[in-house]
């Protein structure tokens, strides 16, 4: 299977790359991870006239943590990320980057570049939403700031114009006494989760005063479970409220039925995942050390 | 597009040995390897992503041939399956491998010896779950992994014992 015939561009710089993309239009693609590109340009489903390739910018794979937060550069892979960022405070991204997909894959796929394609089953989205991130953006005219809620309008569709492109994600730190957790539920390695929940926590004597949730592959985009969230606030990570809180997530949830199962099974399963992200993140914001990461069913 | 597609000149080091070519663009890295090279070790399976055998390492990581473009290993490091013995002496992974039946038709092995290879270049003492997760990308319809993790805990054991790489 090969991709149609298409002009290769290395850029040799961020400004390089931003002005070859305004100047070829749309028919050409960035190259960062090409994890999902290669394959759509291989079954011909992408058929870009030019590829601008970004894996041989400078200063673009990188991962800096201060105490402000975490910058993450567009080229920084899932591998990088997930031996990077040890340490309890971003636990929730070691969750996200050390499962997705299998080794291979995540020694190329670029975090950035996950976020910029906006699959509704993609890992990111949902994980970084709940961290309030923000994009880096840039373009011919300069550079800006985009709220992540702001930055995917749908599926495969981000309010990045055509010409622009994300420099880095940034997450500001989250407080002490909060803790988050990513569950994804998928089949095999290679696959796309079959569902995924995200949950950031702040707890105050035991009490969620803090609470967010968003669920991953039931919808166009992640979910954001607002209901779910309100069944928590104000009271302990368990129990009934628990209970009232996966219900609603399930509700919240507008799965398609697929190969990966039908309407009722991913609403159940949603439950399930909630239940068990909430339980982590909570045990991980009281201070305890939780191993984390994607179930395989 | 009427226009020719303008060639790319791409150097690559292949198992300690250094290659100059022109490719097209669109050649793919395992396509490169295969006939530019005539490495043939590297297999081609499913062409999507999913199976592994393509498995090469580039600058020490493991990556799928058949998801690379070779214009994007210019100036690179890459190994493969053919760089694994020295000589006619096999590699601990590739001589673990036939001691424990960690193969039948052999087709997924040299991707499965990569990604071995890769797990045990990062963690020279892995558990077997630490081995399923390392071989998790790479398919094998004919051993069902239990002799293939059964190898690679014994190479594991073996390079620990003789300081190998």
């Amino acid at each position: 299977m090969y991709p149609k015939p298409f002009r290769y561009h290395r850029a040799r710089s961020i400004e390089e790359a931003s002005r070859l993309l305004a100047e070829l239009g749309e028919d050409a693609r960035l190259l960062a991870g090409g994890q999902s590109l290669i394959p759509l340009m291989k079954f011909r489903l992408a058929a870009p006239e030019h590829l601008i390739d970004l894996n041989f910018l400078p200063d673009l794979d990188t991962l800096r943590e201060s105490d402000d937060g975490l910058q993450i550069g567009a080229l920084a892979r899932h591998a990088r990320i997930a031996d990077s960022l040890g340490s309890p405070r971003w636990a929730i991204l070691h969750d996200c980057a050390s499962g997705i997909a299998d080794a291979q894959v995540r020694n190329r796929g670029t975090l950035a570049g996950s976020v910029a394609e906006a699959d509704p089953s993609g890992d990111w989205v949902p994980v970084l939403s709940t961290l309030e991130a923000s994009l880096t953006v840039t373009g011919p005219a300069g550079e800006r700031t985009l709220p992540l809620r702001e930055a995917v309008l749908d599926a495969y569709t981000t309010a990045l114009e055509p010409e622009e492109m994300i420099r880095e994600v940034r997450i500001s730190a989250p407080p002490a006494g909060s803790g988050g957790a990513f569950v994804a539920f998928k089949r095999t390695a290679q696959v796309y989760a079959s569902a995924s929940a995200a949950v950031h926590l702040e707890l105050r004597d035991g009490v969620c005063s803090g609470v967010r949730i968003y669920l991953g592959c039931v919808g166009l985009t992640a979910v954001h479970a607002e209901e779910a969230e309100a069944q928590l606030k104000g009271r302990t990570p368990s129990g009934d409220g628990l209970e009232r809180a996966a219900e609603a997530a399930a509700a919240a949830a507008d799965p398609q039925p697929d190969m990966r199962g039908s309407r009722e099974y991913k609403r159940m399963l949603v439950g399930c995942l909630v239940k068990e992200a909430v339980s982590r993140a909570a045990r991980r914001a009281a201070g305890d050390t939780v191993r984390g990461g994607h179930l395989y069913g | 597009m009427a226009d020719e597609i303008p060639r790319i000149e791409i150097e690559v080091e292949v198992n300690g040995r250094s290659y100059r070519r022109e490719v097209e663009p669109r050649l793919l890295l395992v396509d490169f390897v295969r006939q530019e090279l005539g490495l043939t070790g590297t297999h081609v399976g499913c062409e999507s992503s999913y199976c592994g055998a393509c498995t090469v390492l580039l600058n020490g990581a493991s990556v799928k041939s058949c998801t690379m473009f070779a214009v994007q290993a210019d100036g690179g490091r890459l190994e493969t399956v053919e760089g694994l013995a020295d000589g006619e002496r096999l590699h601990p992974l590739q001589q673990a491998f036939s001691d424990c039946h960690g193969l039948q038709c052999g087709y997924c092995t040299p991707g499965l010896l990569m990604s071995a290879r890769y797990l045990l270049s990062r963690n020279p003492d892995p558990d077997e779950e630490e081995i399923r997760k390392a071989i998790a990308g790479n398919l094998c319809r004919c051993t069902g992994y239990q002799n293939v993790i059964a190898a690679v805990r014994q190479a594991a054991a073996t390079m620990r014992k003789e300081g190998a790489e």
